[in-house]
């Protein structure tokens, strides 16, 4: 029950259209920018109307920036976060939620610490555990006096053959993004929620755990996984600072990284025009993705924010 | 555990059965967040976490371990030797006036980064609670820069405020304002701060828009019925109510300035001019990756982890001691 307060209903339509121009204006900007050519967009005043290049600058903005073959490598990127991301974090969930176990607590509060330390602030060990991330199975090996065993007996250096760089691969770009406290502990809150009694009439009828997990949890949580792909879609897509410091290749570039290479810098060109273009297109994905699955998102945001 | 942290985020649901005293007894005991019906095949649970675990040691507990250590030691650049120092890159950094300076900037960019972003998603919240017209598109349009990148917020308004081609920096230069980011400190830490803002607002929005919904009605009808006018009604009622989800979100707005704007950062100013936009966080990368400097990188790594516990704890503290207004 609303009651009438037209004065107050003015206010806040303004306020909700000064709110749409301020995220509408910018990308409205750069879409004006994006279809100019590069003599129109060093005029001043800035047109207030797009011009008639938007086409042809998509074309030369995704050639020069490669993005055909960056597009690739964030779609490659960004599933594999996804899936490794929501399988490691189901089963784990599953397993501190449904199994008694020794040290269950000190498993499920070991994923949970790693929430505290994002990876922008152990930016220089991480990347030492990328580039050689057989490094500590070495180091153990060789501390237990393995390795000198296995030389002694074989003549095999295990040292020289346990190298694993992962920089300017698909896993390295993967692999130390997938770990996740807050899926895991969603998928957690979230089977708490499920009523005992399905787990027994499953027990009942002779179901082991994989098959209760595949028949029964899984389908359960198909709009949690759906929120949590999208949100991950999201995150997978927008990663810059793992990407800039693991990729020295440029055939391994993300479509992010492709984008920043086209902003002008002082001294080229100041080809704005086509940094807005390739701008708009690199952020295509991830909007879709959010304006179609609107009311998914939402809720598992607001989920998984608790 | 389990009973506080499945509390919604207005704060305005019934939590489940357990009383909150008996939520915090059974955290002590192993059988905390354990199914009634449950299973006891230890091979399996093991099976299950494993993959978790693996990724956490290699990627988390090693570096972590690693950075730890690294910061008490030296690197000589050569040789690769490594000598023990102590507290040696600790005081230095303490001591330096550039850290100090990161540090301050790092804390007002934050600060104000902070209070926009909230102040803004408060207004526009509430007039999405107040209108009953277009809510759903209005919605919509707030929600796309959740999308965008940071560094494309950032390409975004480093255009619009480019002093040579930019629009917005044209309309500030015919007002006669002397725009220029590259030169002025000022005009550089305005600039980050608004593409932070803008990439944010929508974030702390959805939380927001959620809380106010999950405001019983009937304590609004009542209070209406008691003449208060939709204004008051949202300071008196909404607002403490919608309170938890504010200090969740002032935490997650303060983690978010000083870890994630890394690449609004490197996509504008890359920390200049002068330093004047060289946030902590960048500043570790700059340290660490361009100039090799490893045990300072190291020792700044510490600090912000530091930090980051903190805020963790701080978001916990949040959530457990929850206001609660039960009606």
């Amino acid at each position: 029950m609303k009651e009438r307060d037209l004065g107050l209903s003015i206010f806040c339509h303004a306020v909700l259209i000064f709110a749409a121009l301020l995220v509408g204006l910018p990308l409205y900007f750069a879409f004006v920018a994006g279809s100019l050519s590069i003599q129109e967009v060093q005029q001043t005043p800035f047109p207030w109307l797009p011009g008639r290049y938007f086409f042809a600058n998509v074309v030369e903005a995704w050639n020069t920036g490669d993005f055909a073959r960056s597009f690739a490598n964030s779609m490659i990127v960004t599933t594999g976060i996804v899936v490794g991301k929501l399988a490691i974090s189901l089963i784990a969930a599953y397993a501190v939620t449904y199994f008694r176990f020794p040290f269950r607590m000190t498993a499920f509060w070991l994923i949970f610490v790693s929430l505290m330390l994002p990876v922008e602030v152990r930016i220089i060990p991480t990347y030492e555990a990328v580039a050689d991330t057989a490094g500590p199975i070495r180091w153990a090996l060789s501390s237990l006096g393995i390795s000198g065993a296995i030389e002694a007996l074989t003549g095999y250096q295990v040292d020289a053959y346990l190298q694993w760089n992962m920089v300017n691969t698909y896993s390295g770009l993967v692999l130390p993004l997938i770990a996740s406290a807050t899926a895991t502990f969603l998928f957690r809150q979230f089977f708490l929620t499920i009523p005992d009694e399905l787990c027994e009439a499953a027990r009942i009828d002779g179901a082991g755990p994989a098959k209760f997990f595949w028949q029964i949890l899984l389908p359960l949580s198909t709009a949690n996984i759906a929120a949590l792909c999208i949100i991950q879609f999201i995150y997978g897509w927008n990663q810059y600072l793992w990407p800039l410091l693991f990729t020295t290749d440029k055939d391994m570039a993300t479509a992010i990284l492709g984008l920043k290479n086209l902003i002008p810098v002082s001294d080229s060109v100041p080809a704005w025009n086509l940094a807005m273009n390739a701008a708009l297109f690199v952020m295509l994905p991830p909007a879709v993705v959010i304006l179609v699955l609107q009311r998914w998102f939402t809720k598992g945001l607001v989920d998984a924010g608790k | 555990m389990a009973s506080e942290a499945t509390a919604t985020v207005g704060g305005a649901s019934a939590p489940p059965l357990a009383a909150p005293k008996r939520g915090r007894l059974r955290l002590s005991t192993s059988e905390s967040g354990l199914k009634a019906a449950h299973f006891n095949n230890t091979g399996f649970a093991v099976a299950l976490l494993l993959p978790q675990l693996l990724v956490l040691l290699f990627f988390f507990f090693i570096p972590s371990y690693k950075a730890l250590s690294l910061a008490f030691v030296q690197v000589d650049p050569f040789g690769g030797r490594t000598i023990f120092v102590g507290l040696d890159n600790f005081t230095r950094l303490i001591a330096s006036p550039e850290y100090r300076e990161s540090a301050w900037i790092t804390l007002w960019l934050t600060l104000a980064q902070n209070v926009i972003t909230i102040g803004l998603a408060l207004l526009f919240a509430f007039a999405t609670d107040f209108v009953s017209r277009g809510r759903g598109i209005y919605k919509l349009v707030i929600l796309v820069p959740y999308a965008i990148a940071p560094v494309i917020s950032g390409v975004l308004w480093a255009f619009l405020f480019n002093p040579a081609v930019g629009p917005l920096a044209q309309m500030l230069h015919s007002f006669g304002v002397p725009w220029d980011p590259n030169r002025r400190p000022f005009d550089a830490q305005l600039l980050i701060v608004v593409a932070s803002v803008w990439k944010h607002i929508c974030y702390d929005y959805i939380f927001l828009v959620a809380a106010l919904l999950a405001v019983p009605n009937s304590l609004l009808e009542a209070s209406r019925l008691d003449g208060a006018r939709p204004i008051r009604r949202f300071f008196t009622i909404s607002l403490p109510l919608a309170a938890p989800t504010a200090f969740f979100l002032i935490v997650m707005n303060f983690t978010y300035g000083l870890f994630e704007t890394f690449g609004i950062v490197d996509a504008i100013t890359k920390g200049g001019p002068a330093g004047a936009t060289n946030t902590l966080v960048y500043k570790v990368y700059q340290d660490g990756f361009v100039q090799l400097n490893l045990g300072s990188s190291a020792a700044q790594s510490v600090i912000l982890m530091i930090v980051a516990i903190l805020f963790t704890i701080l978001q916990f503290r949040g959530i457990e001691r929850k206001v609660n207004y039960q009606v």
